[in-house]
This record gives C-alpha cells, sequence and structure tokens, in this order.
C-alpha cells in the first residue's frame, strides 16, 4: 500500500522552474532514499511534502490526504527532521522536546525520549543559543524518533553528526523499519544511503531520472573486473559492454555493464584465470554516472587499450 | 479546513509567552510607569491653574502643535488634559515600537531562522503562528490599557476619573494594536525580518508627519493617520470612545487580510518582489567596507529619505509660526526674545536637538550591525580571512559616521528649504545649517557609547538605545518636569551650544569630541580582546 505518492508534481518559483513533474511512490514498511546534486529539488519537494509549501500544479498525497489542505492530519502521524535545525535561542533542548511533543498530541513515549537522550548523548538542560550544529540536529532527531509516526520524512538528517552519532541514528532508521514504518532520507551520504534504503530515487534538475530497488539500479551499472591470466588477455576491446579497460601490472583493470558479464567472464575464462576479483558496483558509481554531464553513460576513458 | 488552519494556537501562544517572559513585563513596567509618575509629577508642579494655564499658553503655537498634536481643552488645562497633550503622542509611539518589535519577533524573524519550519511539519495550523503572535500582543496591549487605565485613576488627580483614565489606557491600547495588525501584515508582504520592521516603522512616522501637517494646517488630513484618529478621542477632556473603535476594528480588517495572505502563501515567502542580485561582487563589494555597506545599503537609503522628509514636514511648520509669532502679543512677552533673533529662530534650537536625536538612529543602527552579524556567526568568514578585528570594525564605524553626518545634513536641507521657502523672513541657510551640525559631537558620543559596548559588553549593546530615549526624555520633558540639573546634564545634547542663539563655545564641542573619540579607542581595544 502507497504511503506516499506525488504525481507530476511541478514547483515554481517566478521563473524558475524547481521541480519538473516528479513522481515518487512510498510504499508501507519501505525506505526511499532520496537522492540528487545540490540544488536539484529534493527538499523543494520535501516542502511540499510538508504542506509549507505549495505545488504549481501536481498532486502530492499522504496517507490519502492532500499534503497541502490535509497538512494538520498528516502531521499527526508523520516526523520530519531538517538538515538545518534551528531552535528559539533561549529553550533548553529539553523544553525544546517537549514543546514538539505537546504540539504533536499524546503518541509519544517518554521512556523512549529518555532512551534515546542518552543514546544520542544529549544535554537537554542547555540552552539552544549554546549548542553546536550536531547537537541541534540530536534534538531533532530525538522528537521524531520519541514519537510514534507512521512515516519518517529526513531530509540531509545526519549532517553535522559525528560517526558514532551517524550509527545510533541509523540503528534508529532500522529499528523504525523493521517496526512497519515508512521513511523517506535525502542524503548525501550514500554509504547511509545504500545501507538503509530498499528503493532509491534519483532527481536532477527536478526531475526523477532513476527509480528502483537498489539491485534493480545494479543493473543499469558497471561490475569492476581485476583479471589476470596465464596467456595474455586479447581481443577485450572488441567484446560490446566492457568500458574502461586499463593494464595494471599484469593484471587488467575494466568495467562491465551487468547484461554482457556472462558474455565477458566466457571469454576472459579462455585465458586461463589465475584471479578473479569483482567489485558490485556502489551507489556512488551509481551516482556518478548520473551526476556527471547530462546524465549519459560514463566517460568511457580511453577505452581499448591493452 | 478552518478548524485545522488554527490547531495548536493555544500552545504556540504559551510558548512565545515563555519566550518573553522578561521582555513583555519589561515593556508593560517601563511603559505603565512612566506614564504614572509622570502624571502624578505633573500633578505635583503645576498645582493651580494659573501655572497651568501659564504653560498651556506656551504651548499654542504651531510648532508645539506639529511636535506634540493639537491640544484639547488648551483654554481650560487642567491636569488630565495636559497629560494627553504632553505625554500621548509620545508614549503612543512607544506602544507602537513596542507592538512592532515583538510581532516581528515570533512571525518573520523566526520564519527566517528557519524555526515555523520545525513548527508546520508538527499538527500546528498554518494560522497557528501568526493567530498565537496577534492573541499574545492584543493581550499585552489590552493588559497595559488596563494599568495604565486603573493606575491613573489610582493616583485620584481630580481632573483624571475613570472613564478618562481607561479611555487614555485604551489608547494606548488601541495603537498597540492597530499597529500589531500593521506590522502583521507586512510580516506577510516582505520576506525579511529587516524588511518588515522597516516598513512598519515607514508606516509609524508616516503616521506621525502627516498628522504633524494636518494638526497644523488641515485637519482633515490628520484623520488619515492612526495617531490623529487615536489623539482625537480628546481623552480628559470631550472622552471619545469611537476614534478607539474605529482604530480596533481597522485593526480587525488587516488582521483579517494577514491571515489571509499568510494562509495562500509558501513558508518563507513573501509577495513584494525580491529582485535577483547581481552574479559578481563588483569590487566595491570586496572589501569589509563595501560589504558592511551593501549590507545595509537599503535602510539607509531609507532612512536618509526619511531625514529629508523629517526636515521638510518641520520646515513647513516654519511659517505657521512665523505669522504666528507676529501676530501674537502674549506669546511676545512669554518667550523673552533674545537680542537679534526671532522668535523663530528661538523655536529652532529646540527643533534641532530633535531632529538631531532622531538623526542619531540610522548610525547607531549601522554600528550596531557588525553585533548582529556577529550574533549570526557571519563575522567569522571576514575575521577568518585576512582581515583584521580593526578594519572590520573601522568598516563599520565609518560608514555610522558618515551615515550621522549625511542624515544631519538632509534634514538641516529639507529644514531649510523648505522653511525659506514659506517664511517671509527667511533665515540664512548657513546659520541654519551651523546649528544642525553643531549636534555632531553628540551623536558621535552615542556612536562611541555603541562601540564601547560592543567592544567590552556585547550583550548590552541594546543598552545604547535605552540612553538615547533617556536623553530625548530629558530634553523633551526636563523643562516641564522641572527635573534637576544633573539629570539633563547627563545627556550629551544637552550639553551642546544652542546656535544660532548662543554662542558657538569651541572649548565645549571639542571636549565633547574627545570624549567620543576616547569611548571608541577603548571600544576598539576591548573588540580586539575579546571573544568574537
Ligand atoms: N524560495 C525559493 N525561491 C527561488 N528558488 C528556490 C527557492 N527555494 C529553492 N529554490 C531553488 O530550487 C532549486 C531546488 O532547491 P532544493 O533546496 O530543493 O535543492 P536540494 O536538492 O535540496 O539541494 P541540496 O542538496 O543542496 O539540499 C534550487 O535551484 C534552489 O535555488
Ligand atoms: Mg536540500
Amino acid at each position: 500500500m502507497s504511503v506516499l505518492k506525488t504525481t507530476n508534481l511541478i514547483k515554481r518559483f517566478g521563473e524558475f522552474t524547481a521541480l519538473d513533474g516528479v513522481n515518487i511512490e512510498v510504499n508501507e514498511g519501505e525506505v526511499y532514499g532520496f537522492i540528487g546534486p545540490n540544488g536539484a529539488g529534493k527538499s523543494t519537494t520535501i516542502r511540499i511534502l510538508l504542506g509549507i509549501l505549495k505545488a504549481t500544479d501536481g498532486e502530492a498525497k499522504i496517507f490519502g490526504l492532500d499534503a497541502w489542505e490535509d497538512a494538520v492530519d498528516i502531521h499527526k502521524r508523520i516526523a520530519y527532521v531538517p538538515g538545518d535545525v534551528n531552535l528559539w535561542p533561549n529553550l533548553t533542548g529539553g523544553e525544546v522536546i517537549d514543546l514538539f511533543v505537546k504540539l504533536r498530541g499524546s503518541n509519544n513515549k517518554s521512556s523512549r525520549r529518555e532512551e534515546l537522550i542518552g543514546k544520542f548523548d544529549l544535554d537537554p538542560s542547555k540552552k539552544c543559543r549554546t549548542y553546536s550544529k550536531g547537537n541541534r540536529q540530536k534534538v531533532a532527531l530525538i522528537s521524531a524518533f520519541s514519537s510514534d509516526a507512521d512515516l519518517y520524512i529526513l531530509d540531509e538528517p545526519t549532517s553535522g553528526l559525528d560517526p558514532l552519532m551517524e550509527r545510533v541514528f541509523q540503528e534508529c532508521v532500522l529499528e523504525a523499519k523493521s517496526a512497519g514504518k515508512s521513511i523517506i532520507l535525502s542524503s548525501h551520504i550514500l554509504s547511509e544511503v545504500e545501507r538503509l534504503c530498499d528503493k532509491v530515487g534519483i532527481i536532477r534538475h527536478g526531475k526523477i531520472i532513476e527509480t528502483g530497488t537498489l539491485n534493480e539500479l545494479r543493473h543499469l551499472t558497471r561490475t569492476s573486473l581485476v583479471v589476470e591470466t596465464k596467456q595474455p588477455l586479447t581481443g577485450l576491446n572488441e567484446i560490446s559492454g566492457v568500458h574502461g579497460i586499463e593494464k595494471k601490472n599484469h593484471a587488467f583493470v575494466f568495467q562491465v555493464d551487468a547484461e554482457e558479464l556472462d558474455n565477458v567472464i566466457k571469454h576472459v575464462s579462455n585465458f586461463g584465470i589465475l584471479s578473479l576479483e569483482s567489485a558490485p558496483p556502489t551507489l556512488e558509481d551509481l551516482f556518478m554516472r548520473h551526476y556527471e554531464g547530462t546524465g549519459k553513460t560514463l566517460k568511457t576513458g580511453v577505452g581499448g587499450a591493452k | 479546513m478552518s478548524k485545522q488552519l488554527y490547531k495548536n494556537t493555544r500552545i504556540l501562544s504559551g510558548l512565545i509567552i515563555r519566550r518573553d517572559r522578561v521582555r513583555i513585563p519589561v515593556w508593560l513596567i517601563s511603559l505603565s510607569a512612566l506614564t504614572i509618575i509622570v502624571a502624578a509629577a505633573f500633578t505635583d508642579l503645576y498645582k493651580n491653574e494659573g501655572e497651568r494655564q501659564a504653560l498651556a499658553d506656551t504651548m499654542k503655537n504651531p510648532a508645539m502643535t506639529a511636535m506634540v498634536g493639537q491640544g484639547y481643552g488648551l483654554e481650560n488645562y487642567t491636569n488630565g488634559a495636559m497629560m494627553a497633550h504632553q505625554m500621548l503622542l509620545f508614549t503612543l509611539m512607544a506602544v507602537a515600537i513596542m507592538s512592532i518589535l515583538l510581532v516581528v519577533r515570533h512571525t518573520r524573524a523566526d520564519e527566517e531562522d528557519g524555526r515555523i519550519e520545525m513548527i508546520r511539519a508538527l499538527p500546528a495550523g498554518r494560522l497557528a503562528n501568526l493567530t498565537s503572535t496577534i492573541l499574545v500582543l492584543v493581550g499585552t496591549n489590552v493588559l497595559l490599557a488596563l494599568i495604565v487605565g486603573f493606575g491613573l485613576t489610582a493616583l485620584g488627580i481630580e481632573s483624571m476619573d475613570l472613564e478618562g483614565s481607561l479611555l487614555y489606557g485604551a489608547a494606548l491600547g488601541a495603537t498597540g494594536i492597530v499597529f500589531t495588525a500593521i506590522t502583521a501584515l507586512f510580516a506577510q508582504l516582505s520576506e525579511s525580518s529587516r524588511g518588515t520592521i522597516g516598513f512598519s516603522i515607514t508606516i509609524l512616522l508616516i503616521a506621525y508627519l502627516i498628522r504633524a501637517i494636518g494638526d497644523v494646517s488641515n485637519e482633515a488630513l490628520s484623520w488619515l493617520s492612526p495617531l490623529g484618529w487615536v489623539l482625537g478621542s480628546e481623552v480628559f477632556v470631550n472622552n471619545y470612545w469611537s476614534p478607539i473603535l474605529l482604530t480596533v476594528s481597522v485593526a480587525f480588517i488587516l488582521v483579517v487580510l494577514s491571515l489571509y495572505l499568510n494562509a495562500t502563501r509558501d513558508l518563507e515567502a513573501g509577495f513584494l518582489p525580491a529582485k535577483p542580485g547581481k552574479k559578481k561582487a563588483s569590487s566595491f563589494l570586496l572589501s569589509p567596507l563595501g560589504l558592511a555597506f551593501r549590507l545595509q545599503r537599503t535602510g539607509l537609503v531609507a532612512w536618509a529619505v526619511g531625514m529629508l522628509i523629517l526636515g521638510a514636514s518641520y520646515g513647513s511648520v516654519l511659517g505657521d509660526l512665523e505669522s504666528f509669532f507676529a501676530g501674537n502679543d502674549i506669546m511676545q512677552n512669554l518667550v523673552t526674545p533674545s537680542e537679534g533673533f526671532t522668535l523663530t529662530e528661538q523655536f529652532l534650537t529646540m527643533l534641532m536637538s530633535v531632529i538631531s536625536m532622531i538623526c542619531t538612529i540610522p548610525p547607531l543602527m549601522a554600528m550596531l550591525k557588525l553585533k548582529g552579524e556577529e550574533r549570526k556567526n557571519r563575522t567569522d568568514h571576514l575575521l577568518s580571512r585576512s582581515v583584521s578585528r580593526i578594519r572590520l570594525m573601522g568598516s563599520y564605524l565609518l560608514i555610522s559616521i558618515v551615515c550621522g553626518f549625511v542624515m544631519l545634513s538632509l534634514a538641516a536641507i529639507g529644514l531649510g528649504a523648505v522653511g525659506n521657502s514659506v517664511m517671509e523672513e527667511g533665515i540664512a541657510f548657513g546659520r541654519l545649517y551651523s546649528a544642525a551640525m553643531v549636534y555632531l559631537p553628540a551623536i558621535w558620543i552615542m556612536i562611541g557609547l555603541a562601540v564601547l559596548l560592543i567592544g567590552i559588553a556585547p550583550k548590552l549593546s541594546g543598552l545604547v538605545w535605552v540612553y538615547l530615549a533617556y536623553s530625548f526624555f530629558v530634553v523633551y520633558l526636563g523643562g516641564l518636569l522641572q527635573l534637576p540639573e544633573w539629570m539633563s546634564r547627563l545627556s550629551p545634547y544637552d550639553h551642546i551650544p544652542n546656535l544660532p542663539v548662543e554662542e558657538l563655545d569651541y572649548m565645549k564641542v571639542v571636549i565633547l569630541t574627545i570624549i567620543a573619540i576616547v569611548t571608541i579607542a577603548v571600544g576598539f581595544i576591548g573588540y580586539k580582546k575579546r571573544d568574537v
């Protein structure tokens, strides 16, 4: 069942088109990674979902309700963490957490609040004025994860967190996921997205250019291989789907399109394999491919070298 | 739908009260204490009718009318009439400023800093924040009205009965409420908190000037100004309540309009277009000085225009003043004319001290901008590059000093140009201009104090406003309240020779300048040494 769905979302700021037909769908129990270069439109999409920006055109629905019209009802069941948390300088972190709980209504667990304050190692008695960026981020994370939301909307939630806290954050997300909650996570930390997300959407210039599970996306990209053979390896550059061939000492390093992998291995095995290492494409490879240039295929380097 | 828009207004009102649990009481106490103490003092000082009537006669001239309002009941100048005449208008201005600052703080400023985003992502209605701000401000103003109303009654002064006292309070409250509404509206229209404050204060000054011109020349004009309406209630004289009703109704309409705009707009957007900036920095911008200027250019230009208009408005009164004196023997006797000076010139000196204090506001803002930038951690960008603190502070100081000079010059030019065009027997421009310029050392001392506070006790830098308000208070009310001399001697403006009536005392001017230089120097040393 879909928890969140946008259809042809368009947002213009004056002349400038920030979103140009964004389609996203997040199902129940799913963690959706939302990635894309700076200024691609991630935060804009999220702010439309939160009902704080009004879409120029298209539809944004959460729990089947309209994101703008029914914002209050939707917000009873969601939790939001922005990348840049701004708080009231003369309130303490604890007061802010309590304020958020109070605004949300009753579905908060106070034991959970204490647990999270401990886990994130936050001193809730300090004034927000004195908090570092990471500490302000923690205040938002604690109030989000201590609430009993059905959908978590996280826009670069870990910017400013140290690696230890980053890990606590990931635990929280996985916990929420195993409790059947849905999450939309925008992030520039691709390893985080890779670890947490079931599905990924890549946005660029206000358009979703790629979407699918990580496995599906991996198929769209290339595996890198490092091969050493008994006999000199030849004819590699005649096989389609082989890219970026380089020779390193005795070994060949190259990338292979997913669908050609079978052919290539067959070809290589004719030369007597001494060693073969393969690395699955990382999200980063995938990402680079889409971010660079106009989103065409990866630069093929000086393909065909021997 | 409609319920959703206001969801959680109550909790957000609580938040505002929690955040302002010191700020609001301080405003309330200062405003009501000022009113009540002055009322008591007036009654003490002007015990019999004769004394009051003598004072009333000196007030019956266009310059005073422009400054403090028409004055009702001048023929039977009771303590009440005197209070409403002398104090009401300036207290109204102070209440308006309180409302403007508080509304901006909880609407556009919070929104600009991204705090409203956190609230709006929670189940809080789209209009909850604006509504709770307005509710708290209305509550504050009603409270002020009641405290002042009952406080004045409690003094037991004969001419200040319960109804009049409550009306006096209501006049303050209604003004606060209408400026709450005006600011709420500009908080929707403008995209920044500075813009919102700027527009709202501009409306306040325009309201003051329209009323000034209207009161002197054409009463109908005064009815275009909310300040004119409220003064038209003729507190303690005729006690008309309808102007208060009018004011509150207008506020209500403005509130509805601002709620409508708030409900339809995007968060952090406005309706007044912010034009796209330049792609590249001009070479002028690429220095701390250029940057400091660029950051406040719009505001400074607006103030410059404002000061020109201020001067011109006062200038337009000079003609009336002159013909008034010509046909008024009592006046001729009352104000002992100094040798060789017209009465108009004598009034000019008082006008100059007021103008110079208003002209101190923009240079102080320019200087305090340095602290504002620091609080938002933006000075770090400069200081971490090869910009020394001395150079940074120096840039702001230079702008501030030039700004003071320009503002004072413009006000003098406006005053001179318009004044001379309406007077038969003009005042030589050079004389008028030097009467203004002689106030520069006082402005420098105020700037110096700002530098000193920024350098040594940045948290207390707001005190410079208190000092300016104090100076205004003693110059404006010192004579009326017959305050001891030392109290007015504490203000730098008091030490400035009153040109052209007095001699230019170089010694005084030099001493004042030296004091300014010393405070500035100490401020610089402090700024160099302290944490940023
Ligand atoms: N209020 C606004 N007015 C005009 N343009 C805007 C406004 N808000 C966002 N934009 C533009 O819309 C585009 C998308 O911005 P958005 O903040 O959604 O990017 P993002 O994907 O979140 O980037 P980042 O990774 O840097 O956070 C940007 O080009 C931005 O400049
Ligand atoms: Mg963003």
